[in-house]
């Protein structure tokens, strides 16, 4: 790690000092994530004074029945939605993308990217109203169907980047073979277009799994998700298994986001 | 030019499957995001159900309690503590953005100066705490800065101080928690448009004895500048409507928009109420971002067009 920082001689893009300054800025980025975690293996009560090697905390979670049931929400509504926006996302990029220009395509885009755009609390307060004018109560649909929306843009831009990088011979050279434009689409576009349709449900997955103000918002009794309950424990105070939850939470994000980044690498 | 009709038939198919494409995208983005908007319209123009919800009767006092408070006497006086919440999301948001510029430029020159292979490692380095639950990243500030947190306790540890500094629920605390969380944003917009900054230049300047204070001025500077602008959106838009940190970090007294947004629909119950400061919260955001637009657009123009 120190490697990356040490300047080897001077040469005129060296700025003295702007190394040592990133490399305490990473250092920023990752102090408390690692306290965080070396934290969930503390033996005492505790969170924040360490005594000494203990798996305790990891156990304690696993055996919280409430903690459990707010993971699996959390998982099922993720899996939902972002597949659902996947889905949607990559029609409406191969839309903008792909086909021929057409009336509205600028705003097109720009609605696609509004939930983005928007500030998440009042995405979070027109979805409640939204469900209690209609007295749409479905449980994990309502869930659902917010972060659906919301996954929508983040679906669309890794697949719509991987679009526009595609070279358009292959599905022109395609098309010259006699094949129809359902066959160019499935046999060469689509396989093409795999790894950013794989990198937008990724990060579809990952948006959903740790949302929170939204969520808050939307959910009733019944649907806590993963992160409402963590934001429960957190205002009854700081205790150790709120840690190693934790942990296991940043462990999975981490996964996901390596596996998105490895597989983009390998593609390119 | 001129088209043949069967192209042009061909190509008007073509653009209706475009259209198709997109339309569930649309539909659900309509349906869910801009029809419940003119909702919320409409519920900052009602009655406030102390239940929660509202009751369907028109009234405006959502919107003249954000600056005025009914008196015993049914008669209005100016009060300024919404204003003031107002003011100081703002001020933090612009803080934070200042900071995190200042922190982010440096960063960024110094990731586009480093050879190409390493720079996919280091640049990845800054987007995995991004995809961290927010949550739990606001939550390990905790553990840092409270009373019995590990720098309190490091210093009496090494008997700098003897009583724990107040640091957890202090405008500061939500200040870190927020460039903690937007720094990366501002790092890579920088990072693009310096990445693919020919050198050669950095040369030029230096080969007619610009001091490197002075390259950076004179020549990074004003290449970075469409990502150092582009940086500072994505930063200040969001904290504008920050909830997290100063719900977290802030302890819940040191109100900003977003936490008082929040406050209506849980504890306060005032529906309509958080229902205009959302649209206030809303415009605020969307003046901000066509100004930006705006401004993008007149560069384009100003680059290409002439």
């Amino acid at each position: 790690m120190l490697r990356l920082f040490k300047r080897n001689g001077l040469g005129v893009q060296d700025f003295p000092g702007f190394g040592g300054f990133s490399f305490l800025f990473y250092l920023y980025l990752y102090a408390p994530i690692v306290v965080l975690v070396v934290f969930s293996f503390n033996a005492n009560q505790s969170a924040t004074v360490w005594t000494g090697f203990s798996l305790d905390w990891y156990r304690a979670a696993f055996a919280n029945q409430a903690l459990r049931q707010a993971a699996g929400n959390s998982l099922l509504i993720a899996v939902c939605a972002s597949m659902i926006a996947t889905a949607i996302a990559t029609l409406a990029a191969l839309g903008t993308s792909r086909g021929a220009k057409f009336k509205g395509l600028q705003l097109s885009m720009g609605a696609i990217m509004l939930p983005l755009v928007l500030p998440e609390i009042v995405v979070g307060v027109a979805t409640l109203a939204l469900f209690s004018t209609l007295g749409l109560s479905l449980g994990y649909g309502n869930l659902i169907i917010a972060h659906t929306v919301f996954c929508i843009p983040f679906a669309y831009l890794p697949i719509r980047a991987r679009l526009n990088d595609m070279d358009l011979s292959l599905e022109q050279a395609s098309a010259d073979l006699y094949a129809g434009p359902w066959r160019t689409f499935r046999k060469v576009t689509l396989p093409l277009l795999m790894p950013g349709i794989f990198s937008g449900l990724m990060l579809a997955f990952i948006v959903s799994l740790d949302n929170f103000v939204i969520s808050m918002m939307v959910s009733q009794a019944g649907t806590t998700t993963l992160p409402i309950f963590i934001f429960g424990l957190l205002r009854m105070g700081v205790t150790p298994d709120v840690n190693a939850v934790s942990t296991l939470i940043l462990g999975v994000s981490v996964l996901f986001v390596s596996l998105s980044w490895l597989l983009g690498k390998k593609n390119t | 030019m001129h088209a043949l009709p069967i192209a042009n038939t061909l190509e008007r198919r073509r653009a209706f499957q475009s259209f198709l494409g997109v339309s569930p995208a649309l539909i659900a983005i309509g349906l869910f995001l801009i029809v419940p908007i003119l909702i919320v319209i409409a519920y900052s123009l009602m009655e406030a159900n102390p239940y929660g919800g509202v009751n369907k009767v028109f009234s405006s006092d959502a919107y003249t309690s954000l600056l005025f408070e009914r008196q015993l006497d049914d008669s209005l006086a100016f009060a300024d503590s919404y204003l003031l919440i107002a003011l100081r999301s703002i001020g933090i948001a612009g803080l934070t953005t200042l900071i995190t510029l200042l922190i982010g430029f440096p960063v960024a020159v110094w990731l586009a100066m480093q050879p190409a292979h390493r720079r996919g490692l280091l640049i990845f380095l800054i987007t995995v705490p991004f995809w961290a639950n927010l949550l739990i990243r606001t939550y390990a500030w905790i553990l840092l800065l409270r009373n019995t947190g590990v720098i309190n306790n490091s210093l009496i540890g090494l008997g700098i101080i003897d009583q724990p500094l107040q640091l957890l629920y202090t405008d500061g605390a939500v200040l870190l928690g927020l460039v903690y969380t937007y720094a990366p944003f501002v790092v890579l917009p920088i990072y693009a448009t310096l990445e693919k900054m020919d050198i050669r230049l950095l040369e030029a300047a230096q080969d007619l004895y610009a001091g490197r204070v002075r390259t950076l001025r004179k020549v990074v500077l004003p290449i970075a500048r469409p990502g150092i602008l582009a940086g500072a959106i994505l930063t200040f838009v969001p904290c504008l409507g920050a909830m997290i940190a100063p719900e977290l970090l802030g302890g819940g007294t040191r109100m900003m928009l977003g936490n008082l947004i929040f406050r209506q629909f849980s504890d306060a119950r005032n529906w309509p109420f958080g229902a205009a400061l959302s649209l206030v919260l809303m415009a605020a955001v969307m003046l901000v971002l066509t100004v930006y637009a705006l401004r993008a657009e007149r560069q384009r123009i100003a680059k290409g067009g002439a």
